[in-house]
């Protein structure tokens, strides 16, 4: 089923949401750079959580290295900051070790796409039921802005200063090919749709993959003469994305060099615990 | 008692399920593929988790992710998987998170010869990862020891809250012995401490009560965090030198202060020995043989066998020097571990190493030559050809 | 963005019973990414130096979405 979140925003009172309950207590200010769209979307995670009713004691946060790697230690959850790349497969230990834990892993586009793009793959096909979070900037930012496997062509890294000639990949379409049974696509700027995205992920049975675009504003910014975080966001987020609901109603050329976002394919298929404890069950002694 | 005539590997696995071990991942490689493919029948048997990740990287953070979720969890591999370890088992020695991790040697470096043995991964084992770090490894070099060896690799695993690899070669991975296995109780079986204080005050490195502090599973109403970054005691990053320092210096000497129960040493005729050996693994088995022979010959000679490899047993190594005047070091490597034997000996005997790097076990005529002679000995002449596979 | 708009809009719709809003601005957290400002529809915030400042309280229609956008945790709207 493809299309919109069938739920409204989860957390759409008009009063402040209190995110003190799931900080750790003296970490703010985080380490992220003015204007990173990290923050922006650690804090939809946050209400799309609370109105889960997930308690914090039941949720882990794993992630690999890299600036959005730094997500878990902010968070009052179990918590496990990892080797870059590796967040996937530390997650599916904690996994099947816990199965009631819901696990988050928080990664870059370099994170899971690059070094990690074969634990990637292979959660999605395993259909291991995590929340996979993307933060995608097309760069990498801690390593101080070189290309990533989603740096679009013709953009410039300190990597290509002449401009990146390699295709990159769709996150969304290598989830689906490899298997995920959500996928979706955010943006830091539509931060409401995020939320309500991730809402929608968290309740989802399996593999669960959003492309969050977000900005890097210190590196992928000023290496492509884009003066602020919110020329970034109005750019690459607001203007370069169509809500798939949308899309089918929109003449192709309002479509190119757009990307979709929203929930772009849901599916159900035998989460890879559930089918393991199954079969514990099957041959126990 | 019940007695089996299983092989090297698969005592690995009954070793293991005695241990408690409830989590495996991996990813095959040839000699070691029979331990996991024990794993995956005998552990959903017990409840346990089996799982054929992607790669070995994939397996070791499995492990680690697994045992952080509060199960004891392993991983078996040879020498290029081991390669791939590297980083994760840096992760584990840094974070202080228990678990085993078996290499059953082939020859290298690459590909090498896959169903051949070697014992060249010792230094890779000691010091494969980047950085100073504590390192415990055991090298059994029969079947039984194999098993017994397992059991005490978890225990230590757990006591030090340190990963743990168990060291052995292809003839013994793949050699069949009848062993005893051991009743429930006769071996000692240790579980990490666990925190019996209320959350909020948990700290997972706090070492105020004890140089290893408990480790909570997640999970479990301890809500804590857990970094590959130099860390405070609460387990968050610090960039303080003094705190990193401290962590630095605390994860080895978690180890070496600790190291008289860690070391276990297995000696044969060396109280009147003249010539020592100090052999491990498969080579020890020569050595024990050689040794007989030579003493049939009036030679004096005895055999030191760790068990322990690593930290390095310097004492019974120092007090063999002592005692003999030359200390001979065969191993199928180029000598790795008899220029440790050098360091050790520290100059109070000759040391001489015999080695041998073409994929088969050193013959124990080769050792008894090498001190009937008294001279190095090079590889033996007779030439073999051999199909190769992959592995 | 169509700020002007959006002020010219709010600026003719009927009066109607408004409600009050209380902006709170955590200074210390605040590292003057100007998000807040340049989204806010009816132009109620500026930046103060490296700081983001209120400008027009009046303005505020506790949208909140200078809260959700900002990265920092450094901006809260409470009703008065
Ligand atoms: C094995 C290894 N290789 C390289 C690095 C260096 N490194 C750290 S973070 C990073 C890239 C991070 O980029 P991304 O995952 O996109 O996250 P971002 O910082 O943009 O949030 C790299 C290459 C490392 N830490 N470990
Ligand atoms: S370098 Fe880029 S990705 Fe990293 S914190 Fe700064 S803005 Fe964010
Ligand atoms: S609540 Fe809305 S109107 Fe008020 S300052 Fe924030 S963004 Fe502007």
């Amino acid at each position: 089923m493809a299309g919109e979140a069938a739920v409204k925003v989860p957390y759409r009172e008009k009063r402040p949401f209190d995110y003190s309950q799931y900080i750790r207590k003296g970490k703010l200010p985080h380490i992220w750079c003015a204007g990173c769209g990290h923050g922006i979307v650690l804090k939809s995670l946050l209400r799309a959580i609370h109105a889960s009713g997930l308690s914090k004691d039941e949720i882990c946060m794993v992630s690999g290295i890299g600036c959005s790697s730094r997500t878990p230690g902010y968070v009052d959850f179990n918590t496990l900051h990892t080797l870059h790349g590796r967040a996937i497969a530390y997650a599916t230990g904690v996994k099947l070790a816990k199965p009631n834990l819901k696990v988050f892993v928080a990664t870059g586009d370099g994170d899971a796409l690059a070094i990690g793009g074969n634990h990637f793959i292979h959660a999605c096909r395993r259909n291991i039921d995590m929340v996979i979070l993307v933060y995608n900037n097309y760069i990498y930012g801690m390593t101080s802005g070189q290309a990533s496997p989603t740096t679009p062509q013709g953009m410039v890294a300190t990597t290509s200063r002449y401009g990146h000639i390699d295709p990159p990949f769709d996150t969304c379409e290598m989830a689906k090919a490899a298997g995920a049974t959500f996928v979706a696509r955010g943006t830091a700027y539509h931060c409401q749709e995020l939320e309500k995205i991730f809402y929608e992920a968290i309740h989802h049975k399996g593999t669960a993959v959003i492309d969050i675009l977000d900005s890097c504003p210190t590196y992928y910014g000023r290496l492509n003469k884009m003066k602020s975080a919110s020329e970034m966001m109005l750019k690459v987020e607001k203007d370069g994305t169509v809500p798939v609901a949308q899309a089918a109603k929109l003449p192709p050329e309002k479509l190119e060099g757009k990307k979709l976002r929203g929930i772009l394919y849901r599916a159900e298929r035998p989460e890879y615990c559930e089918e393991y404890f199954k079969l514990i069950e099957r041959v126990h002694g | 008692m019940e007695r089996k005539f299983i092989q090297g590997n698969e005592a690995c696995s009954e070793g293991a399920l005695y241990a408690g071990c409830r989590f495996y991942a991996g990813y095959p490689i040839t000699p070691s593929s029979e331990i996991m493919e024990v794993m995956s029948v005998r552990l959903p048997k017990v409840g346990g988790v089996f799982i054929q990740m992607e790669d070995e990287i994939a397996s070791v953070c499995a492990i680690v992710g697994a045992s952080l979720g509060g199960l004891k969890s392993m991983t078996a591999t040879s020498g290029p998987g081991f390669s791939l370890m590297q980083e994760g088992i840096g992760f584990a020695c840094m974070a202080e998170v228990p678990c085993v991790i078996v290499n059953v040697m082939r020859s290298g470096p690459s590909t090498g010869y896959p169903t051949g043995p070697s014992q060249a991964d010792m230094m890779q084992v000691r010091w494969g990862t980047h950085g100073d770090h504590p390192m415990i490894a055991l090298t059994p070099s029969t079947v039984q020891e194999i098993l017994t060896e397992t059991v005490r690799a978890f225990n230590l695993a757990e006591t030090y809250r340190t990963p743990v690899v168990l060291l052995y070669d292809e003839v013994i991975g793949h050699m069949r012995e009848a062993i005893t296995l051991p009743k429930e109780g006769e071996l000692e079986v240790v579980d990490r401490a666990r925190p019996n204080c209320p959350p909020e005050e948990y700290r997972p490195y706090d070492i105020s009560k004890g140089e290893i502090p408990p480790l909570a599973a997640y999970g479990e109403g301890y809500r804590f965090h857990v970094t590959g970054l130099y860390h405070g005691e609460d387990g968050f990053p610090t960039g303080n030198t003094k705190l990193i320092e401290e962590a630095n210096k605390r994860l080895l000497s978690k180890v070496e202060k600790n190291r008289e129960k860690i070391w276990k040493n297995e000696d044969f005729y060396l109280d009147d020995a003249e010539i020592g050996i100090f052999a491990y693994g498969v080579s020890a088995r020569s050595a024990k043989f050689a040794v007989k022979e030579l003493r049939k010959k009036g030679i004096k000679v005895g055999l030191l066998k760790p068990l322990t490899i690593w930290p390095f047993p310097d004492k019974a190594v120092r007090e063999m020097a002592e005692k003999v005047d030359t200390i001979i070091v065969p191993e199928m490597n180029l000598g790795q571990i008899s220029l440790e034997v050098e360091r050790a000996a520290g100059g109070r005997c000759d040391v001489r190493g015999i080695y041998r790097v073409d994929t088969e076990p050193i013959h124990p005529q080769q050792i008894m030559d090498a001190i009937l002679s008294r001279e190095e000995l090079t590889l033996p002449t007779e030439l073999a050809e051999r199909d190769m596979t992959d592995g | 963005m169509n700020e002007k708009e959006t002020v010219k809009e709010v600026a003719t719709k009927p009066p109607r019973e408004k409600k009050k809003w209380n902006i709170v601005i955590y200074e210390e957290l605040c590292k003057g990414c100007s998000i807040c400002v340049d989204f806010c529809p009816t132009d109620v915030l500026t930046m103060k130096g490296d700081v983001v400042a209120v400008k027009a309280l009046e303005r505020c229609t506790g949208c909140q979405l200078c809260d959700l956008r900002c990265p920092d945790f450094a901006i809260q709207v409470f009703p008065e």
